[in-house]
């Protein structure tokens, strides 16, 4: 069993107002050094063993539906489940 | 002309849409479930607005994979009129029948008004029954209807006539270019954010929206005439 963690972030070309709101309220919190934030989501997958090869799998799942390229960027890590 | 409104778990649109073309239109329509493998027996197809699977992952984006988009894709490919309004819309960009996204309005908020919209192409079979430039008042309701797409995308939109209506007084979610709908390029295919199925008579605010109704059955009727 595999552990897949993918990680979906909006593509830098779009604009993300809940990282920008999130930027505002830390800097009133007096964070000043704050450049930037993005928000994105976190994912993870069990992958029961299987003959398809699991990064191809993945990629495919990631394109097809846990994220949309329009807007999204993703990446993803392998992991032994435990 | 018979339409179906198709229903995913979650569409809540779904009895303004079924109204409009039945009482207002005087036109068949059907709920049609997003299960069903057959959409053969249509001849248009309304996709309404609401939150399908509780907009889980991204709005529209569980929807897409559902039986019945396979037909709305058979659909779209033989040409039948298919019309998204709101979810419906961003199940279609999800579903890739038209190109672009809908992102978090920029304001972040959930908006619910009638607004202002220019009908920029009326050479369409959504909006043959407005005037070139015509303002319209629709209501919205959406907290994800900021239109995207890059910058290639806007130029062919722009190119092929494909953007149908834009946000006129206000620009109420920050869309690109004031965008609120658009057509796929072969055109018979409208998404947009507003909701004409809510502005069907004049008792319940207004009656701007079912002219877009009106065109569908217009052109629709044409086309069969000519076949016959």
């Amino acid at each position: 069993m595999k552990k897949v963690k993918v990680y979906v972030t909006l593509r830098e070309s779009v604009l993300d107002p809940q990282g920008s709101a999130v930027k505002g309220s830390l800097h009133t919190m007096g964070y000043k050094e704050v450049a930037d934030v993005r928000i994105g989501k976190y994912l993870e997958l069990q992958i029961e063993p299987s003959d398809r090869d699991l990064n191809v799998v993945v990629k495919e799942m990631c394109e097809k539906l846990l994220t949309n390229t329009v807007i999204e960027d993703y990446r993803f890590e392998v992991e032994e489940a435990n | 002309m018979k339409f179906a409104v198709l229903v995913f778990p979650g569409s809540n649109c779904d009895l303004d849409m079924y109204h409009a073309i039945k009482d207002e239109l005087g036109e068949e329509a059907e709920y049609v479930w997003h299960d069903t493998k057959d959409l053969s027996s249509y001849d248009g197809i309304l996709l309404p607005g609401g939150f399908s699977y509780g907009d889980y992952l991204r709005c529209g984006a569980i929807a897409r994979s559902s039986n019945v988009m396979t037909e709305v894709v058979k659909a779209a490919e033989a040409g039948k009129p298919i019309l998204g309004v709101c979810n419906g819309f961003q199940i279609l960009t999800e579903a890739g029948l038209l190109p672009g996204a809908l992102l978090r309005n920029k304001n972040l908020k959930f908006m619910c008004r009638t607004v202002d919209l220019k009908v920029v192409n009326n050479n369409t079979q959504f909006t043959n029954q407005y005037a070139k430039d015509e303002i319209i008042k629709v209501p919205i309701a959406h907290g994800e209807g900021n239109y995207y797409c890059d910058e290639d995308t806007l130029q062919s939109l722009k190119d092929n006539n494909q953007i149908v209506f834009t946000y006129s007084s206000e620009n109420p979610n920050g869309s690109l270019e004031d965008i609120a709908g658009i057509v796929n390029e072969r055109g018979n295919v409208l998404g947009m954010m507003p909701h004409p199925e809510r502005a069907v008579n004049e008792l319940i605010g207004g009656a701007d929206g079912l002219a877009v109704f009106k065109s569908i059955v217009k052109q629709w009727r044409e086309s069969h005439v000519n076949q016959a």
